[in-house]
């Protein structure tokens, strides 16, 4: 083996990973090491087209198998990383070690479970990964009422995808709004119309008492804290996820909400290295805080300052930090959704475009500069709300709320 | 079975048998072609997926919905009049034996 690097996840980070590395020539061995049975696959169809069998598992592999061969990346599918042994850098799975030179914490994160009477019962599902959907999948041919515990990304994208037919949806969330964690009130206030114009019921500021389940075990609604029982042959549950940081704890490696590591992704052990999901990282855009993202867009960023880091080492290169403008999407419906920046510290915020014509931007202000723009259903102003921020120039409140001001004029 | 000729940047061909029915993206992805990255995975939101179509076969080609036209202006590599993502180019008997040519950056 020469200088290996080990890979524990099979997801988003680890695949660019892969790419990025052999795009900058390193010639080391990979391995990853994925406790997926299946090749790595997009997961942001998992809670549209996929459930509603518009696509199929074959169009979610990212990459074909040919793609390791011929990279000679060690896929290994199936494997769960028990231990990791820093002093002897090597990684355990079960009954096989692999020993490292470099080790990449890519293993994403777990679904936040519900923790009320009936959670575990047979028809209470979560969506993180393609055994997840396929289990949903499988359910809805005998299902005509869907219960979904949380408004969030996942929750409402499914809620969309199964409002079809005679499946009747409600959603559940505790907070006064939904994706209220994400998104501003004018866009959370938009898609939450949509959605019930769509006929989905929404109920908000609401939480869930239990789980009904009948004498045969089968799921048969949810009770809301009021005591009102809503039919549900199936729940789905989307309250967020949870950095996956227990191998990492458990080797001893700093963690609080993530695994820690620095704006080159390097842990306190400079061998090891974390990106995705489960990285704590500082972040400019938050103003230098340390925060945790949960984006396609982080995981592939980050998947590349860390393949830029291996590959410098040793070759007399200087690798470039992590500087990236965070972004998200969501499609809801026929809707897009895309975000740009982090809404810290907002004070102010002007609406650019028209809500009421279902294409607008929200942008959002800290004393003065620009931090984040939601767009609905408006590409354009996404695109050059990334590069805005990239560049860190903030058109006026005023300029940004006139549609007839050209932003791209400001970015020269 | 059609057939996609992918040009890469520094001239590089690749004659691939295509598969129809699924994106010239993802014809580029089975068959380990480099120079389409392809980040989001087809859901027209990153324009890592940017090409440039050679010659009339372009006619052939349905039109562009505006979300593919605001991202191409963006794309790493200036836009072209022969610009398209990728991903949102679904292959056909009809477009057997187009040239794509790939940009040399799509980051």
């Amino acid at each position: 083996m020469t200088d290996p690097v080990v890979v524990v996840g099979g997801g988003q980070a680890a695949v660019q990973l892969c790419l990025a590395l052999r795009k900058e020539k390193y010639s080391g061995d990979i391995a990853v090491l994925s406790d997926d049975e299946s090749l790595p696959y997009h997961r942001p169809p998992l809670s549209k087209a996929f459930v509603t069998g518009e696509t199929d598992e074959e169009k979610l592999v990212m990459r074909p198998a040919s793609f390791y061969e011929t990279r000679e990346i060690d896929l290994v599918l199936g494997a769960t990383a028990t231990g990791i042994d820093l002093a002897n850098r090597r990684v355990v799975t079960g009954n096989t070690g692999y020993q490292y030179r470099h080790l990449v914490l890519a293993n994403g994160a777990v679904s936040r479970k519900l923790s009320v009477e009936g959670s575990d019962a047979s028809g209470v599902f979560e969506l993180r990964n393609l055994d997840d959907a396929k289990a949903i999948k499988r359910q809805l041919e005998s299902t005509s009422s869907v219960a979904v515990i949380g408004a969030g990304f996942i929750g409402l994208e499914v809620a969309a995808a199964l409002n079809r037919g005679q499946c009747k949806v409600t959603v559940f969330d505790t907070a006064d709004r939904v994706m209220g964690r994400a998104v501003s009130v004018e866009v959370s206030d938009w898609f939450a119309e949509m959605h019930r114009a769509a006929g989905i019921d929404i109920l908000l500021n609401e939480g869930v008492a239990r789980i009904c389940v009948d004498a045969n075990g089968r799921t048969v609604g949810v009770e809301r804290t009021n005591g009102d029982v809503i039919d549900a042959d199936m729940v789905l549950v989307g309250i967020g996820v949870l950095p996956d940081t227990g191998l990492a704890e458990a080797a001893g490696l700093a963690c609080d909400n993530g695994v820690l590591v620095d704006e080159f992704c390097r842990t306190a052990d400079p061998a090891v290295f974390a990106a995705g999901d489960c990285a704590n990282h500082p972040n400019r855009y938050a103003g230098g805080r340390r925060v945790r993202l949960e984006s396609i867009q982080n995981a592939t960023d980050q998947a590349r300052v860390v393949a830029s880091v291996i590959a410098s080492s040793g070759a007399g290169k200087a690798p470039s930090p992590y500087n990236s403008v965070p972004w998200f999407w969501s499609d809801q419906a026929q809707h897009s959704l895309q975000m740009a920046g982090l809404a810290f510290d907002v004070d102010n915020r002007v609406v650019r475009g028209s809500p009421a014509d279902g294409s607008f931007s929200v942008f959002q202000y800290s004393a003065d500069k620009l931090v984040a723009v939601d767009s609905v259903n408006a590409a354009r102003d996404h695109m050059l709300a990334r590069k805005l921020l990239a560049a860190d120039v903030s058109p006026t409140a005023s300029s940004a709320a006139d549609d007839s001001f050209d932003l791209k004029s400001l970015l020269g | 079975m059609p057939k996609i000729v992918f040009i890469e940047s520094d001239g590089t061909e690749h004659s691939v048998d295509a598969k129809a029915g699924i994106s010239i993206m993802e014809n580029a992805i089975a068959n380990n072609i480099d120079g389409i990255e392809a980040e989001c995975g087809g859901s027209c939101m990153c324009a890592t997926c940017h090409c440039f179509i050679e010659g009339d076969i372009a006619s052939k080609l349905p039109a562009m919905e505006s979300d593919e036209d605001e991202m191409l202006g963006f794309a790493a590599e200036e836009r072209r009049p022969s610009s398209r993502l990728s991903c949102q180019v679904k292959m056909t008997d009809e477009l057997d034996g187009i040239v794509v040519h790939l940009p040399a950056e799509q980051t």
